[in-house]
């Protein structure tokens, strides 16, 4: 099942639309080459990063003071919507599936996607998606208030009474990414299973592949249930159905169920490739290979089962029964196992190692770090009675911005840094790197530990002034905050400069091992002139063995004496 | 492995040891007071959970650290690191002790949960306790008296409690100390969280729903009742006070607010509200507008002057 007939699926159609390989239009057409999809991806999604954290920012500014006093509350009350449904929705998202859109087809041998068509589609449906959310501001009553949960009877209150308002706006950009990402899920675990190079089972797979493959599955199991979710819920508040309204007989906490059913499983979705990016970088810049590789593999496949079944553990203080809590609690505390299987792992691929501080490599260590502690609050929060008391509160928003930022978008920028040279062919610049990843560092963990502390006290989150004892930790939260608004400066200024004047980046700079490192930086429109034939498992570093067969490929993995 | 190598790990092991368990006693100081029985359970909960976390947390960056600062490579070293893949056994302990660690954490919160028996949503209230699991409010009461019932209404942005048997309405929530209560929670509209810091509890009131929930405070004082779970514009304010009394000055307290006649209560959401609309530009967007404020014995002193 490893070899297709490659060939009739490569030598398909020519691109729709006419343009060079390097010229830049096509970064503004309906492309359908896997590469130039990525990059739309990860650019689309990092400029609405920059929106939610406008919007984070706005936020952080109303909580400096106990009193509400910045912005009216019903404005507040929009920016953490929107704050939590860009970030999600428009940048974690679409950013890792551009990463994997651009290195899963190279890292697998394939010259594209299964789908390229479907998966033009998908991306095309993340603009359309996103204009609706940002022209709900403009709608009868401003945008969605009702949190990026949505709990109905909250999301179905419509003090306007139009038609259209911003939450009916809201379900139906949700439910339109749904089916984007759902499409994406379709086209991976496909190209995964279907298109590999000869030689590239199943176990010579690099691990991110696996990390995408694992994702991609709890995507296509997780998310019809949210996107239903969302069409009920649009359904009761445009329609007059009572699914979930109390006020007409309907259960309101079903919805917690249809969505907490996806929405926790999607952390998963987000934080298996981050895995794969560190189980990548790791071993090119510690020149070891990754320790464990199998059960490094295996631990992922083993997230994505227990992953659909611990979703209640959002719910311990909702109308849930005691069992369900206990069950529930069981299940969560048990993704501890496979994720500390990995951090050992990781771990180990360090030790004793020839450790090269790069940008990425960096990036990547910090994040490591945040996420062992983001890993111990969450055994804390699995526990039925502390849940109980932190349930709701900062302690939580702590926890998941050291999972969604400390580790995600962490580990997203160590991605970046690390294949910027293979996407544009031109360096980075590292000292403009380093000083990011300090500044985020810093800000990252001024920014979030204090909310411990503050959720730890009983501050409830969601709240847009509060008691004045709380005012200590808020100041100095917020002024994390800005300072993580302000590193994302020399980021933004580095990969613009770098990608109009950089050095030109070599095939392969940082001397890795894997395919995507074997062809030109940037590489060419379909990937690999001759497909290559696999001949041993991935992160061969210091055992002098041919990664494929034939001369070419010996020369690239024989280490300059 | 040499004698010294282990003698260091050991050392460090011990030291690590140390550290984690002053940290864990720490952990007491990040909470609010203990007002209620069932905090102190939670607590101690927490304070193992904070110690067993900084134990592992000191160990996987103090690795990681180490050899960051000690395997550096040069700049001209393009030479590979030992090729080492993986080892079965040592795979195998660290599958292992995460496995017994989270049934360990798992097992020790459950029998928590049971000894806390708050009750909740759709549990039997008859239900008892497995035999050998003591129950939080055991301790402090040999003579078991029948529990203070009270009802608690949550509706956009109020609180408003009802003590049934007295007649008395107020929005500031007394209780007696050293007693077991069952509350009656209920709402009029959407899921509103009754939380209490100072007691460690909390639950989401869900619509034509009555939920019970049970619990002794064990301190006398004020303390804090916060809506924790979001439920609109005015969620922030939807906050009272809360009053633990001794058994005496809360009879007091209850006799004297059924004398009271009943009076309309400050009411935050209420009163932003109307401020906003009587301004001629609205800074925000339309919302849904709050309950009237409520009519009570006794009024909550926020707001009064």
């Amino acid at each position: 099942m490893t070899n297709v007939p490659i060939e009739a699926i490569a030598n398909r159609t020519p691109q729709p639309l006419p343009g060079a390989p390097d010229n830049w239009k096509r970064f503004f057409t309906f492309s359908t080459d896997h590469k130039v999809i990525g990059i739309q991806y990860l650019v689309t999604s990092f400029t609405f990063f920059l929106v939610g954290g406008f919007f984070a920012m706005i936020i952080r500014g109303e909580l400096v003071t106990p009193e509400a006093d910045l912005v009216d509350r019903t404005i507040y009350n929009a920016m953490f919507t929107m704050h939590g449904t860009v970030m999600l929705f428009l940048w974690m998202f679409p950013s890792l599936v551009g990463l994997a859109n651009y290195l899963v087809p190279l890292m697998i041998g394939a010259r594209d996607m299964a789908f390229p068509r479907l998966n033009a589609i998908a991306f095309w449906m993340v603009p359309v998606a996103a204009i609706l959310l940002m022209a709900s501001f403009f709608a009868p009553g401003g945008p969605s208030q009702s949190g990026w949960w949505a709990y109905p009877p909250v999301s179905l209150q419509n003090p306007t009474g139009k038609l259209l308002n911003g939450q009916f706006l809201w379900l139906l950009a949700v439910a339109i990414s749904g089916v984007s990402s759902i499409m994406g899920a379709v086209n991976f675990v496909t190209t995964i299973a279907k298109m590999r190079a000869p030689g590239m089972t199943l176990f010579r797979m690099p691990i991110y592949v696996w990390t995408v493959l694992s994702a991609q599955i709890i995507q296509l199991y997780g998310l019809p249930a949210l996107t239903a979710g969302a069409v009920m819920l649009l359904m009761d508040l445009t329609f007059g159905t009572s699914f979930f309204d109390p006020a007409k007989g309907g259960n309101p906490v079903l919805y917690q169920h249809f969505f907490w059913f996806y929405s926790h499983p999607a952390v998963y979705v987000i934080i298996l490739p981050i895995f794969g990016i560190f189980s990548e970088i790791f071993p090119v810049f510690a020149r070891k290979p990754l320790f464990g590789y199998k059960i490094v593999a295996i631990s992922s496949m083993t997230i994505t089962f227990v992953s659909g079944i611990v979703w209640v553990h959002h719910m311990f203080a909702s109308g849930t029964p005691p069992w369900m809590r206990i069950f529930f609690m069981f299940t969560t505390v048990f993704v501890a196992v496979p994720t500390g299987v990995k951090v050992f792992a990781w771990v180990a691929t360090l030790w004793g190692g020839k450790l090269r501080l790069t940008t990425p490599m960096l990036f990547a260590l910090g994040a490591l770090i945040m996420f062992v502690f983001a890993g111990i609050t969450g055994i804390m929060l699995a526990t039925v009675p502390i849940d109980i008391h932190v349930n709701n509160t900062y302690f939580v928003v702590g926890h998941f911005h050291y999972v969604l930022f400390g580790t995600a978008t962490m580990g997203m920028f160590a991605a970046i840094y690390h294949w910027f040279p293979k996407m544009t062919g031109r360096m980075y610049n590292e000292g403009l790197g380093q000083l990011h990843f300090w500044l985020t560092f810093v800000g990252t963990n001024l920014n979030f530990l204090p909310m411990h502390p503050l959720g730890l006290m009983g501050m409830p989150r969601r709240v847009a002034s509060y008691d004045p004892e709380f005012a200590f930790w808020n100041v100095l939260a917020s002024i994390g905050g800005f300072l993580l608004g302000m590193a994302t400066l020399p980021f933004i200024l580095n990969m613009v400069g770098s990608w109009v004047q950089g050095k030109k980046a070599p095939d392969n700079p940082w001397r890795a091992i894997g395919l995507e490192w074997m062809v030109s930086s940037p590489p060419p429109v379909e990937n690999f002139e001759e497909i290559p034939v696999v001949v041993a498992e991935p992160y061969g570093y210091g055992k002098n063995e041919p990664l494929v067969a034939g001369d070419r490929a010996a020369d690239l993995v024989t280490e300059p004496s | 492995m040499k004698i010294r190598t282990i003698l260091t790990l050991v050392v460090l092991a011990i030291a690590n040891a140390a550290i984690s368990w002053w940290v864990g006693q720490q952990a007491y100081h990040w909470l609010p007071p203990q007002a209620s029985a069932e905090s102190k359970l939670v607590d101690e909960l927490f304070s193992f959970l904070v110690t067993l976390g900084s134990f592992i947390f000191l160990c996987v960056t103090g690795a990681v650290l180490y050899t960051v600062a000690v395997h550096r490579v040069g700049r001209y070293d393009t030479s590979d690191g030992p090729p080492i893949e993986g080892n079965i056994p040592l795979e195998i302990v660290w599958t292992a002790i995460p496995i017994a660690l989270v049934i360990w954490i798992a097992v020790y919160s459950q029998q928590i949960y049971e000894k806390m028996a708050v009750h909740g949503p759709m549990e039997l209230v008859h239900l008892h306790n497995p035999i050998g699991i003591e129950a939080a409010y055991a301790a402090p009461m040999e003579a078991m008296s029948p529990p203070e019932e009270i009802e608690v209404h949550s509706r956009q942005w109020v609180w408003e409690f009802r003590y049934p048997g007295q007649d008395v309405t107020s929005t500031e929530l007394h209780l007696p100390v050293d007693r077991r209560v069952k509350l009656a929670l209920q709402t009029e509209d959407v899921i509103h969280g009754f939380y209490i810091p100072a007691f460690r509890l909390k639950q989401d009131i869900i619509p034509n729903k009555v939920i019970d929930f049970e619990f002794t405070p064990i301190r006398e004082g004020k303390y804090r009742l916060r809506d924790s779970q979001y439920s609109g514009t005015y969620f922030a304010a939807m906050q009272t006070d809360v009053v633990v009394q001794s058994e005496a000055d809360y009879q007091t307290w209850l006799a004297q607010a059924a004398k009271q006649t009943p009076v309309t209560a400050y009411n935050r959401a209420a009163a932003e509200y109307t401020r906003a609309s009587e301004k001629r530009i609205n800074a925000g967007w339309k919302t849904v507008p709050p309950a009237p404020a409520p009519i009570v014995n006794y009024a909550a002193e926020e707001g009064r002057a």
